[in-house]
């Protein structure tokens, strides 16, 4: 338990706290608005906002808020549109901005030992200044989604019928896709990229089918990432090994279990 | 008695990937009518419904829903879709779904009001769905979903109500009892609502507006000549036999 007094360990377990609430929420609204394809398209766009970053040698964390909410904005304008072949142009977007981040890396003189952190994660070197960007991010997340439940709520069970009702679709849209290019800028330093959507996508899976409202859902999908989060961290540090993907590792067989747990109920059933 | 026009279209064409659904609508609604929207499936009924509705611009022609463009006035009609586009497993309870109803009325902020939820469990009531408030939406039958998107229409108190093929799931004494509680409401409320089954005409429809790529309006509930002339136009003819309420669906020949 004394390892609980090291600071880099109470960074890391504040660290997880705000990445799993942050998560929790956005990933259940992701989830049943079937936009997790979109959320991976800005989550891997954002890798352009790091690679800017080093490039232009700025504070990493505002420069990807910066660059993952244009991308966030650029997809919204493209779902808008109404655009056939979304999922591609998305497809596009997705592979563009790690593109162009791995090129301005490239073109940084030096090769830079971090970048790794923001690929694969690194929850045990969170320096206390983004703690607090993650903080402040946090509660703009929350304070947002519950102000604006009602009529996230709507859009996502019937979007026609909220039309209907005079809510305003368009710059909803696009206020969800900004939470959602914020969520995941807090949470890269956690699992990193190309994991994120484990943390986005699975803990509300499960949570909605045993959910019966939305704020339901979300409670316990920020129930599970902390579980997911704090088992994983335990065993990475127990079996020395990569923080982001043992978290990921706990998340996946957690899910695996679930499933296999329902299949044998209902054989029992019959 | 003087009746002021809720729904107005004029010289409306509605075209898809440049189809044309419904050309040259000309039609013109008083308050406190009784519509049936008819004709076969895919002849533009659900579309003729979103476009006065503001869910579909038209391509040509002009819409006014209550006087004013529909974007700016849907508010104040109640929808009832033939589904919610949500998907079935969506977590929401009996009573949120209601509630939803309440948006563009209630105030800003992130609660529903006392007042709402008082209006919402009423409405419930109202269609006989009292005592399953907490129950998810996914969990309820065919029947049961469809008196929830009612009740969901019916909690803003609107001055208009839309209904898409409400009797869908509803066998024969839920249709009657549908129809009598849409026959109590009309006396506040102007009804329109979309079959595909000529057979409900009931008493309570005062009007038909006959929908394949062209449109009729009869201002009386009964099927004209030149109605069953575009219905029979298509390979798709309709049941044109009334059953039911004794009840002369087709007009004289």
């Amino acid at each position: 338990m004394e390892i609980l007094t090291l600071p880099f360990i109470q960074h890391a377990i504040m660290a997880g706290i705000l990445s799993s609430i942050a998560c929790g929420i956005m990933g259940s609204l992701v989830v049943v608005n079937r936009s997790v394809f979109l959320a991976g398209g800005i989550a891997h766009a954002a890798y352009g906002g790091v690679g800017l970053a080093f490039f232009l040698a700025l504070p990493p964390l505002p420069c990807i808020i910066g660059f993952s909410t244009f991308m966030a904005f650029l997809i919204g304008a493209l779902t808008l549109r109404k655009r056939q072949r979304l999922d591609a142009m998305i497809g596009v977007l997705w592979a563009l901005g790690m593109a162009i981040g791995i090129i301005l890396t490239d073109l940084t003189p030096g090769y830079n030992v971090d970048l790794m952190s923001f690929l694969f994660g690194s929850i045990l070197t969170v320096p206390r200044s983004d703690l607090i960007v993650m903080f402040l991010v946090d509660a703009f997340v929350i304070g947002t989604v519950i102000y604006f439940y009602k009529e996230f709520l709507a859009t996502g069970y019937d979007l026609e019928f909220s039309k209907v009702r005079g809510v305003k679709v368009a710059p909803l849209h696009l206020l969800f896709l900004v939470l959602v290019a914020l969520c995941v800028v807090i949470t890269i330093r956690v699992v990193g990229l190309i994991l994120i959507m484990a943390l986005f996508s699975i803990a509300p899976y499960i949570s909605e089918r045993y959910s019966r409202s939305l704020f339901d859902m979300m409670i316990k999908s920020i129930i599970l990432n902390l579980f997911f989060v704090f088992l994983g961290l335990y065993l990475s540090y127990r079996f020395d090994l990569t923080s982001g993907a043992t978290i990921i590792l706990v998340a996946g067989s957690f899910f695996f279990l679930v499933h296999i747990f329902e299949t044998c109920l209902s054989l029992l059933k019959g | 008695m003087y009746k002021r026009t809720v729904i107005e279209l004029d010289h409306v064409e509605f075209s898809f990937n440049k189809a044309p659904v419904l050309m040259d609508v000309n039609v013109k609604i008083l308050e406190g009518d009784f519509v049936a929207i008819i004709g076969p499936n895919g002849g533009g009924k659900t579309t003729l419904v979103k476009l006065i509705l503001g869910l579909l611009k038209p391509t040509r022609g002009h819409v006014l829903l209550l006087g004013e463009r529909p974007e700016k006035t849907s508010f104040r009609a109640g929808y009832m879709p033939q589904y919610a586009t949500g998907e079935k497993g969506f977590p929401i309870t009996v009573l949120e779904a209601v509630l939803l109803g309440r948006l563009g009325l209630t105030k800003k902020g992130p609660f529903f009001s006392n007042a709402d939820i008082q209006k919402a469990k009423e409405v419930l009531g109202l269609v006989g769905m009292a005592g399953l408030f907490k129950k998810k939406v996914g969990d309820l039958s065919g029947g049961q979903l469809q008196r929830v998107l009612l009740a969901r229409a019916l909690v803003s108190d609107p001055e208009i109500l839309f209904l898409d093929e409400p009797m869908a799931s509803i066998d024969v004494g839920g249709q009657e009892r549908l129809f009598d509680l849409l026959g109590r409401l009309n006396e506040r409320m102007t009804i329109v609502f979309v079959t595909h089954d000529v057979g409900l005409l009931s008493k309570y429809v005062k009007s038909v507006i006959c929908v394949n790529q062209r449109v009729h309006f009869h201002n009386a509930p009964e099927i004209t000549k030149d109605m069953s002339r575009l219905l029979m136009a298509e390979s798709c003819p309709m049941e044109l036999v009334a059953h039911g309420f004794p009840h002369r669906v087709l007009g004289k020949h």
